[in-house]
Parts: C-alpha cells; structure tokens; sequence
C-alpha cells in the first residue's frame, strides 16, 4: 500500500467546501418542488460531499463521521419512511401513496397535503440514495475492506 | 457462420430503421404519446398538487408507485454490494 498522503491544499478546500455542498444538497431535496431537483439528485450531492471526505482525508476519518451501521441503516431507513408514508395514506383510508389523505393529520388542506406528501418521500428518497452512494463508494474503495483504500 | 451472424445482424438493423420512419416526429404535438395523459398533466398538476415542477410532481405522485421502485432498486444495489464485495474482519 502506498503511504497516506497529506496535501495541505486537497484538505483545506475539502473542509471549507464540505459545508456548502451538504448545505446545497439539503437544498436540492427540500426545494425540489419548485426548481429542478429531488430526492435522487440531493441524495447524490450529499453522498458526493461525503466521498470528497474520503479522498481529502482517509477512510478513516469518514468512518468516524459515518459509520458502517448508521450508513446501512441509513439504507434501510429512507425506504421506510416512503413505503410508511404510503401506509399511512392507507390506514387514513386512501389508497396506498395517495397523499391527499394525509390532510386528516396535517394542519393543511388535502391539495396542499399532496405536496407535503411528496416532500416527505423526497427526503427518503434523498435519505436512501446519500446511504447508498457512501456504501457503495466505500466497499469499492477498499475492496470491500473499509480500512485502507485510497491511500 | 461467421457471415451468417453479419447478415442476420444487418437484416435487424435495417427492420429496425424501416420501423422508426413510421415513428411521429420529435416534439409533434398529434403523437399518440403527447395526446394520451400528458395534457392532463399539463393542465391539472398544478391545482391537483400544488407543486409548481410539473416533473416532480408526475414523479412523485402520479408516477409514485415506480419512484418507490427505483429507491428499492437503489437499495437492493447496496446490500448486493454489501453481500459480495465487503469482507468482514474479525
């Protein structure tokens, strides 16, 4: 293995840059009604912040920040929150993911209640795709290791 | 054997060219995909859902039940990688 390089300049820029980019990313997700965006797209921008972590640092580092458990329970958690969501729907007596229903527990009306509906599955989506990209990155990284890649 | 496999190539290439001149033009307005349920969509995404992205909306309600797909597909890659490429350390 190749000793761990530590580049003053790499590290710098990804610690000021880090920030906005998750900042963004929880941008692209909450504002995907009105501008172009989502949860898939979000999801990819935040994992993207973590993967720049990873290379401006080490694996090590990201680890401490995420570790595999809460990452892959991550995975699990955002498709939980949007097929719950479409549980919900169907226990308030709609059909399943049929949002309008959601009216009856949210202080809007059942339009508006579309809309907090979708905002809800956008952020599993995002949940899910930011936990899988960081998965992912590092099972490929490392060789499936999580202790020396990119070094 | 060899020559059989490029004209049989050939042969669908061509099939398959002849099928797209029947195709309706890029954009035209009289296709049978822009008349079905896109005007809909046009017309009621915005009083129907209030959400002013139009794609969004298709994809996140219309559409929902596929999007919930794509995130399962999402999700099954991950525990795919997990299962084959991670090795746990004792």
């Amino acid at each position: 293995m190749i000793s761990h390089l530590e580049d003053v300049i790499v590290q710098t820029v990804g610690r000021i840059l880090i920030p906005f980019i998750q900042v963004y990313g929880l941008y692209v997700i909450t504002h995907g009604h009105h501008s172009p965006g989502g949860g898939f797209q979000g999801g990819v921008i935040l994992g993207a912040s973590f993967i720049l972590l990873c290379v401006a640092y080490d694996i090590n580092e990201a680890k401490r920040r995420m570790t595999e458990k809460v990452d892959t329970v991550f995975c699990s958690l955002g498709l939980i929150i949007y097929s719950g969501i479409g549980v919900i729907c169907l226990v308030l007596g709609g059909s399943y993911l049929n949002y309008s229903k959601l009216y009856r527990i949210l202080p809007v009306n059942p339009i508006d209640a579309r809309s907090m509906g979708i905002l809800g599955i956008e952020i599993g989506v995002g949940i899910t795709v930011m936990a899988v990209m960081i998965s992912i990155f590092l099972d490929l990284a490392s060789r499936g290791e999580h202790e020396e890649g990119l070094e | 054997m060899k020559l059989l496999a490029l004209l049989a190539v050939c042969a669908t290439g061509v099939l398959l060219i002849y099928g797209t001149v029947d195709m309706p033009d890029w954009g035209d307005p009289h296709a049978p995909a822009s008349i079905h349920v896109s005007p809909r969509y046009i017309e009621k995404a915005m009083e129907e859902t209030a959400v002013p992205n139009m794609v969004t909306s298709v994809l996140a309600d219309y559409r929902g039940y596929d999007t919930l797909g794509e995130t399962a597909v999402i999700f099954t890659a991950a525990m795919a990688c997990i299962l084959l490429i991670r090795r746990r350390r004792k």
